[in-house]
């Protein structure tokens, strides 16, 4: 067990490090998501009725496809001078390297949605203090990095993986995306921890799904 | 497979039939070998013999579609794990990250080895690629002999039994091929058993105790010690694969 730690721990400190020298995964990450709130609340004049129904699907698809950009990166650093083959040289159970990878990218999407999510709420006038938001926000990018992991360790050894991982990815994640925008607009017009409830239990029956999945699958993916 | 008990107090290598295909390409066609601990493997052959497909093989990168292969006594398939943790690799790509410094480099791949003492150790790997004063540089600013060098020091950090060495002076001018072979020598020497695969005939023949030619995924000629006639030896490597001489 000490093992595992040591070793999630090490691949997810060599990514922080590796993106606090380069900004590579943030800068484009952030600029992207924030962009799409900007836009989307021009688009849509802030306070008026439809902003309930909008709101939370902008906010979600700010997520969905920033993550998505920042998951492309995340095992494209590693096919770099080869290092993924360093990293499957190590003696370490494979599902350590999903763990380590997984840890990064989910504290990368975690940040930048701690920056969006206050930005996205005062432009469309909402209240900023919103805890059922946050653990909406926490268990749904749990299940969207979880397997956007697995389908970025996929899509690296492709060609075309740019295009590869949304084509993969996206219908994937349809029901948590569903999960989150449901429950976010529910806590969005008020709405109290048991009307969010089914809706939380469905994101984390995502969660627990794809996390066992994916740890069993990640060797087949990553080896030839 | 019935000797395996026996061997693997002597054999540091031993490889049954292994072989490996990729869809219908063969690229390994069940081969045989056996190196002692402490032994010299020089595994020559053009490019597409199958070369490098052997040392993903007995590096565990790879599982083999047939055969089998036992490193240190255990078994590829069985315990990946155990024998990657005793085999040190050193290819052409040097599996660094670029962004990150040479200390953070090795502080990783330390970590995931479970080195112990693993500053002091870091220390030493270094001074022994002579690599001090570029410690605490990013490995992108480099040059390509200093990151092999870095890649020398990453595979023998965890002070490995056997060493796999897949073509490294690959792409090195030939002053920093100089300046890795000595690099190498200290770690190439003694109880390690090292398996080389290159090009170069005149460096190959003089680090083996053995010898191998593969051709088109086949062993086309096996020699070790005395047998090795390294006078006709270009002539030899011509005939195996399947050059005119």
């Amino acid at each position: 067990m000490k093992g595992l730690f040591t070793g999630v721990f090490a691949i997810f400190w060599k990514d922080i490090l590796s993106e606090l020298r380069t900004k590579e995964i943030a800068t484009s990450v952030l600029v992207f998501a924030l962009l799409v709130v900007v836009i989307f609340n021009f688009a849509f004049e802030s306070g008026a009725d439809t902003i309930g129904l909008v709101a939370p699907g902008i906010l979600w698809v700010a997520f969905a496809f920033a993550g998505m950009l920042g998951l492309n990166r995340a095992f494209a650093t590693e096919k770099e001078n080869s290092s993924l083959e360093g990293l499957m040289l190590c003696p370490v159970e494979r599902h350590v390297i999903y763990l380590g990878k997984l840890a990064g990218s989910f504290t990368f999407m975690l940040i930048v949605e701690a920056i969006i999510t206050p930005i996205f709420l005062v432009l469309f006038n909402l209240p900023v203090c919103m805890p059922r938001l946050g653990i909406i926000i926490v268990l749904a990018t749990l299940g969207f990095t979880s397997v956007g992991t697995l389908f970025s360790a996929l899509s690296a050894n492709t060609k075309a993986r740019d295009i590869m991982l949304p084509i993969l990815f996206l219908p994937i994640i349809v029901p948590v995306m569903i999960a989150a925008v449901k429950a976010t607009g529910l806590v969005l017009d008020g709405g109290t921890w048991g009307d969010i409830s089914t809706w939380l239990q469905i994101i984390i029956a995502f969660d627990v799904i794809f996390l066992v999945v994916s740890l069993l699958v990640f060797e087949f993916v990553i080896e030839e | 497979m019935g000797e395996s008990g026996l061997s693997s107090t002597t054999w540091a290598i031993e490889a049954y039939g292994l072989a490996k295909s990729f869809g219908n390409t063969r690229a390994l066609a069940g081969i045989d070998l056996k190196v002692r601990k402490g032994d010299h493997l020089t595994v020559f052959g053009p490019n597409g013999a199958g070369k490098t497909t052997l040392i993903k093989l007995l590096s565990t990168l790879t599982k083999p579609s047939g055969g089998s292969a036992l490193l240190d006594g255990l078994d590829i398939r069985e315990a990946p794990g155990q024998i990657r943790s005793r085999l040190g690799v050193v290819s052409h790509s040097t599996f660094l990250y670029n962004n990150l410094t040479v200390s953070e480099n090795l502080r990783f791949y330390g970590r995931m080895y479970g080195v112990t003492n693993l500053e002091q150790r870091i220390r030493e790997v270094i001074s022994q690629v002579q690599l001090e004063s570029r410690l605490h540089d990013q490995v992108g600013t480099l040059s390509r002999g200093m990151k092999q060098r870095v890649a020398i020091a990453r595979a023998v950090l965890h002070d490995p039994l056997i060493m796999l060495l897949d073509e490294p002076d690959t792409g090195l001018d030939p002053h920093a091929i100089m300046m890795m072979r000595d690099v190498l020598e200290p770690f190439t020497s003694g109880e390690r058993t090292v398996v080389m695969t290159t090009h170069n005939l005149e460096r190959g023949i003089e680090f083996a105790d053995q010898v191998v030619i593969l051709h088109e995924g086949r062993v086309a000629y096996q020699a070790s010690g005395q047998e090795i006639d390294t006078a006709s030896f270009r002539e030899t490597y011509d005939r195996c694969i399947g050059m005119s001489i």
